[in-house]
């Protein structure tokens, strides 16, 4: 196997010595089948063991190792280095503040998460003897692929509105909204729009379309937030012409 | 040992130029401004055409005139992208599904186009006749 030299340029910042971030440059040696978070931690293990960042899984289903490669949100455990020339720009996710080097603090995404209320509300709770909320495939099918989301946060990265404005929700909550709406053991979505359909909800989003671009897990945040948009559209429509409907 | 966490701010004016993929949104949002000018010309034509033959005639003047004729292919060039880019979405917007199984974007991408060739096709037979 062929051993080759990049350039890692890593942003770090140090909240007890650096009044900014800066960029310091290490030569990682590597090989062919190595991803850009083999060469980290060959940085941590080898070169320099302040370097601060996460990961856990390295295998794209954590979502712990979410940076700006070249100025592209990505996993460094799903972006190899062989598809780079001889040097990489490693910056921590844009539009969160900078706990420590690579390690960003996701407190305001936690909250934004928790306010869509991502998990099922049941119509009627039933009891444990009573069995499972049963389920059937096709109805699986209609939010299967929101289910994919890890948290990584690439879309809130990558997302220009979340940058210009931090009160928008976003797209991995607002796509994780929509996985519950469609659920069909949910009855929670007239509890998530007060959060899902107000102005800091989908209505912020311009349909950039930049999250459902860097998303790993091919999630599609972009297509869910579209949807609430109609759906939340009909909502509003339906208000006039059927005010005893319920919210 | 403290928490001093580092704000890096975005740029208010200069975001989009960050990434090939802001400057293809700005164009898409653009693209809407020279449709809106375009129908503002074609209702100027309109009310032009209220006021007789003569001011209509002249309103042609100035349509085919090296102006009239520059804007009007700038228009539709930003026309033809807001079409391709608003239609390229929608299988996001409006995915759809046929007896369970979900149609391909590619199709309802392909489908919008067919309408819009057919529609185009039916004005300009109109408009000769």
């Amino acid at each position: 196997m062929s051993e080759r030299v990049i350039e890692l340029e890593i942003l770090r910042y140090d909240p007890e010595q650096d009044e900014t971030p800066r960029f310091q440059t290490y030569s990682v040696p590597y090989h062919d089948d190595w991803v850009v978070l083999d060469a980290i931690n060959y940085v941590k293990d080898e070169l320099d063991r302040t370097l601060s960042y996460r990961w856990s899984c390295h295998m794209a289903v954590c979502g712990s190792c979410g940076m700006v490669l070249n100025g592209e949100p990505a996993l460094a455990c799903h972006t190899f280095l062989r598809d780079y020339p001889d040097k990489i720009r490693v910056e921590p996710l844009q539009n969160f503040p900078i706990e420590r080097d690579l390690v960003v603090v996701m407190d305001d995404f936690i909250d934004k998460l928790g306010s869509v209320k991502p998990y099922v509300v049941a119509k009627q709770e039933q009891d444990v003897d009573d069995g499972e909320y049963l389920q059937s495939p096709a109805q699986l099918a209609k939010f299967k692929q929101y289910t994919a989301c890890i948290n990584c946060l690439l879309c809130y990265s990558a997302c220009p509105q979340y940058s210009l404005n931090d009160a928008f929700v976003g797209p991995a909550a607002l796509a994780l909204a929509h996985r519950y709406n469609l659920d069909s053991r949910d009855a929670g979505r007239s509890v998530r729009q007060d959060v899902v359909a107000s102005n800091e909800g989908i209505w912020e989003c311009s349909f950039v379309g930049a999250c459902s671009e860097v998303c790993p897990k091919s999630v599609d945040p972009a297509a869910a937030i579209q949807q609430t948009k109609i759906a939340s559209t009909g909502d509003y429509f339906l208000k006039f012409l059927m005010p005893w409907r319920r919210k | 040992m403290s928490r001093r966490p580092y704000i890096r701010k975005p740029s208010k004016s200069g975001w989009w130029l960050a990434q090939p993929r802001y400057v293809r949104y700005m164009l898409r949002e653009i693209s809407a401004l020279f449709i809106g000018l375009y129908v503002l010309v074609l209702m100027i034509g309109l009310y032009q055409l209220s006021q007789g033959k003569a001011a209509f005639d002249e309103f042609l003047a100035s349509a085919e005139g090296s102006l009239g004729l520059a804007f009007a292919v700038v228009a539709i060039l930003f026309a033809i992208y807001h079409t391709y880019t608003w239609f390229q979405v929608t299988p996001k917007a409006m995915p759809l599904t046929l007896g369970g199984k979900k149609i391909p974007g590619a199709f309802i991408i392909a489908a919008h186009w067919l309408g819009f060739v057919l529609l185009s096709a039916a004005m300009w037979l109109l408009v000769r006749s």
